[in-house]
């Protein structure tokens, strides 16, 4: 009798050889699961370790012993940590991520309100920001060290080196306070129609675009570079390749893991790590709900976000390795 | 204008009352009847409030986790929006802070102010069109209070022991008299809702002058006309949309843009700024809030008076309101209370800052070495400058100040009400009994100087109970005195609340009740087109 274990390395090994690639993408999904479950416990415990717990925060400072003992006992918070998290993680797995404490209202109803906005906004950051600056460090490449690359460089370093909040007040004086073209607050809600919507999210898209670009434009431009002095695209010149076949069969492939990567980075920000373009340009996204609910650590509400979070950021990453490995002949058949 | 003159005209201005009756109360308050007469001309062609429109407010204090239950009511974005859809038994008086009616048309106490009946006004409706019955009075009140309660209210209305309908009255029973009872009862949480809101406290149905058109909690809410309101004298305008603004930069980058015709919490740092603006008014009432250094008085060294007066002496105020406040302030008194509280006690001298009495003190003490002084900014804003600036005029009396900065969150529960010296924030309380009962009593959970003074104690007690506002007066004297002498409380500054209208916008009341007009701010405005 053959040992059950080594059965099923023998059919992974098998696997492998055959569809390497899906057997990847579920290693890797299997892998993310894990690494979510993790991230629900470190959360939990996180949030439990801060100083006061939901009743007190919550009624702040009109909070009476009989009123914090009434909502304790309503949410069940005098029960231990572990059966708490457990009758938690219960609901996920039967995908119920139960009802905020502070509003009663079920926790999946208003994040996809939230996330919505979040994505939406991310959206246009990215359809704007992501072809530009690979756009930018093509150019920045072909007029290297000359005039339009300095220009470029210069700028979008700029950009990046001022914090976020201050482009923000920039684009609000003069757009909306002096030349009163833009709209501000920049407020989204329901029954708002697509162009209102649009005019709403220009500033902070324009914000975005500033803030990520010069990450992604400088990596387009260093993998291009990097590739293009290698000894490789020398031989192909040599052997009589065309310039444009040269970079589709060697350049590309070689430069555009490096490239993904970052621009994978820079989407995962755009989704969860805008809170504070959120607060200044007055836009509901799910940044400002996260902060909100960590306040008065209403747990549900930010274990769902939390794990909404990582969840994007492990999904964009493995996005990235995957494009880079089919990009990329020699990533895909390791040896 | 004398106070209660300004504010009758203020009423004439918005229509609520009619020449007879402005000329009535203004000749009571001692006008002659020809100035009567002539400033009734005056307050009532000077702003005639217009109706229609869409009004914008861009408030600070809104979060997701906002409801609209107004039991749960703990930000001022909520605290607005009771104020447009709800109403309570009770309304505190702009300029007085006396109880005056509002759903309760009159009331009366018996001779120990331990049992109150409420007159509750007929012919008022509800928005779903029901009309408000003592019914849905008194499980409103007991909402607020029975044993599940979740009510923020629940400390206000701790001693209320019976809550009943005697042939259609409102009675109350307190378990010890209270001569301040109505205006407990204006408390924002306290709004009258239809079956008191048991079945659904969301609902958001009220008897106020708008209607709950759209809530998001934490992103804005709108509200319509309530074409049934039972006062005319309030919600001038059509529609009122209040926005969730809670960076300080983008209320004020909407309003001088004009997008929004309100913000709150505008930024003494930078009113200076938002001033220049052309289209912007800046609002500023008087505030109970208070900023404080607070001393535990049982702790070493802070169990020593003479340290302690020490420290107070060598607090100079004046700079703290110029430099913390930016001016929008009023230098305190090492007593909680200021003259917006009715019964304010007067000719208490005003404690300055003196470098040699400090010193002399700080010697008498007889204490080596430096004091501590934890701090973070948490506890008010630009708490860890004023603490700076302390530490400075502390020296040149020969006290050595020790500031030890502490983490923001978590600031109320390891440092507040724990440590012996540290920085901190009161509001106001609507009345003075509310204010020493919350924090000065000996037995007060929040007594977070440690306080204990049986004699206090016992007047407190007593004036509580006592419905001669004159001898009321006198212990509220007394009491002070005892706070500002021998308490633990450094008290340099009351904050005023800074608002800003565009100037289009007309009906802004100073209220010293609380911020924003008291959160009357939209029921009060009219836009001028």
């Amino acid at each position: 009798m053959a040992n059950p274990l080594a059965r099923v390395r023998a059919t992974r090994h098998r696997l492998k050889e055959t569809h390497p690639l899906s057997v990847l993408i579920a290693e890797r999904l299997g892998l993310s699961l894990l690494l979510l479950w993790a991230v629900s416990i470190l959360i939990f415990a996180g949030v439990e370790a801060l100083p006061g717990d939901f009743a007190e925060t919550y009624l702040g400072q009109s909070a009476t012993p009989q009123a914090i003992a009434n909502i304790r006992a309503d949410l069940g918070l005098d029960r231990p940590i572990t059966t708490r998290y457990f009758e938690w993680l219960g609901g996920v797995v039967q995908g119920d991520f139960g009802n905020s404490w502070a509003s009663g209202a079920p926790v999946t109803e208003q994040i996809t309100k939230r996330l919505g906005n979040s994505l939406f906004l991310a959206f246009f950051a990215a359809a704007i920001s992501v072809p530009l600056a690979v756009g930018l460090g093509m150019v920045a490449v072909h007029y290297r060290n000359r005039i339009p690359d300095r220009v470029i460089n210069v700028l979008s370093l700029a950009a990046i080196s001022l914090p976020e909040f201050f482009i923000g007040y920039i684009l609000i004086v003069f757009f909306a306070v002096q030349m009163g073209v833009a709209t501000f607050p920049s407020t989204v809600y329901d029954n708002m129609s697509w162009s209102e919507r649009l005019a709403a999210i220009a500033l902070p898209t324009a914000t975005l675009v500033m803030v990520v670009l010069a990450h992604m434009m400088r990596m387009t431009r260093a993998a291009i570079i990097s590739v293009m002095s290698s000894a490789y695209m020398e031989t192909a010149e040599l052997k009589g390749l065309g310039a444009f076949k040269a970079i589709v069969k060697h350049a590309a492939p070689n430069a555009i893991a490096p490239i993904v990567n970052v621009v994978a980075l820079n989407l995962a920000y755009l989704v969860v790590g805008v809170v504070v373009v959120e607060v200044v340009f007055v836009y509901p996204g799910m940044g400002q709900y996260m902060v909100d609910a960590v306040t008065v650590r209403d747990m549900p509400v930010v274990q769902a976000c939390g794990l909404i979070f990582a969840a994007v950021y492990i999904l964009l990453n493995m996005v990235a390795d995957i494009v880079a490995i089919v990009a990329n002949p020699r990533l895909r058949h390791p040896r | 204008m004398t106070d209660p003159i300004k504010y009758f005209a203020s009423r004439v201005t918005a229509s609520e009352m009619n020449r007879r009756e402005f000329i009535g109360r203004s000749m009571a308050a001692g006008l002659t009847l020809a100035a009567a007469t002539s400033l009734y001309g005056k307050a009532a062609m000077a702003q005639e409030p217009k109706r229609g429109g869409h009004l914008k407010l861009g408030l600070q204090g809104g979060a997701s986790t906002d409801v609209i239950d107004p039991a749960k009511s703990s930000s001022q974005f909520t605290f607005a929006m009771n104020r447009n859809w709800g109403d309570t038994l009770v309304e505190s008086h702009p300029t007085s802070g006396l109880a005056v009616p509002s759903l309760a048309e009159s009331w009366e106490p018996n001779a120990d102010a331990s049992v109150w009946t409420f007159k509750i006004r007929k012919g008022v409706e509800f928005h779903d069109g029901s009309e408000l019955t003592i019914d849905d009075v008194v499980k409103t009140l007991n909402r607020h209070t029975d044993e599940k309660s979740e009510s923020g209210a629940l400390g206000v209305l701790g001693s209320i022991k019976g809550i009943e309908n005697k042939g259609g009255d409102l009675v109350l029973t307190l378990s010890e008299g209270n001569a301040d009872l109505p205006l407990l009862l204006s408390d924002y949480h306290l709004v009258i809702q239809p079956g008191g809101g048991y079945d659904n406290p969301n609902a958001g149905i009220g008897t106020g002058p708008f209607k709950i058109d759209n809530f998001e909690a934490g992103v804005r809410a709108t509200f319509v006309k309530n074409e049934n309101d039972w006062r005319t004298d309030r919600g001038f305008v059509d529609s009122v949309e209040m926005i969730v603004m809670n960076d300080a930069t983008a209320r004020m980058a909407a309003l001088s843009s004009g997008q929004v015709h309100f913000i709150n919490r505008v930024d003494p740092k930078t009113v200076g700024l938002l001033k220049r603006a052309p289209n912007v008014e800046i609002q500023t009432t008087s505030g109970r809030g208070h900023y404080v250094f607070i001393m535990h008085c049982n702790t070493a060294p802070f169990d020593n008076n003479d340290l302690r007066l020490a420290l107070k002496y060598a607090m100079d105020r004046e700079t703290m309101v110029e430099k913390i406040l930016g001016g929008y302030g009023k230098v305190g008194n090492d007593f909680p209370i200021n003259e917006t509280y009715a019964l304010f006690p007067e000719g208490i001298e005003q404690r300055s800052y003196d470098p040699d009495k400090a010193a002399f003190h700080f010697k008498k003490s007889g204490h080596e070495g430096s004091v501590l002084l934890r701090t973070s900014d948490v506890a008010f804003p630009g708490a860890v400058d004023a603490a700076v600036l302390y530490q400075e005029t502390a020296k040149k009396a020969g006290i050595d100040i020790e500031i030890k900065r502490e983490p923001g969150d978590g600031y109320w529960s390891n440092v507040w009400n724990v440590q012996p010296f540290s920085t901190s924030y009161w509001g106001g309380r609507p009345t003075q009994d509310q204010m020493y009962s919350t924090a000065y009593l000996s037995s007060a959970d929040w007594n977070d100087t440690r306080f204990f003074n049986t004699d206090f104690d016992k007047i407190l007690l007593e004036a509580r109970a006592e419905l001669d506002q004159a001898k009321r007066k006198e212990m509220y004297h007394d009491m002070a005195l005892m706070v500002r002498d021998t308490g633990g409380l450094i008290l340099p500054m009351f904050n005023d609340f800074v608002n800003a209208t565009t100037t289009n916008v007309s009906g802004f009341v100073d209220d010293i009740g609380n911020d924003m007009s008291n959160g009357y701010v939209a029921t009060r405005l009219w836009i001028n087109s």
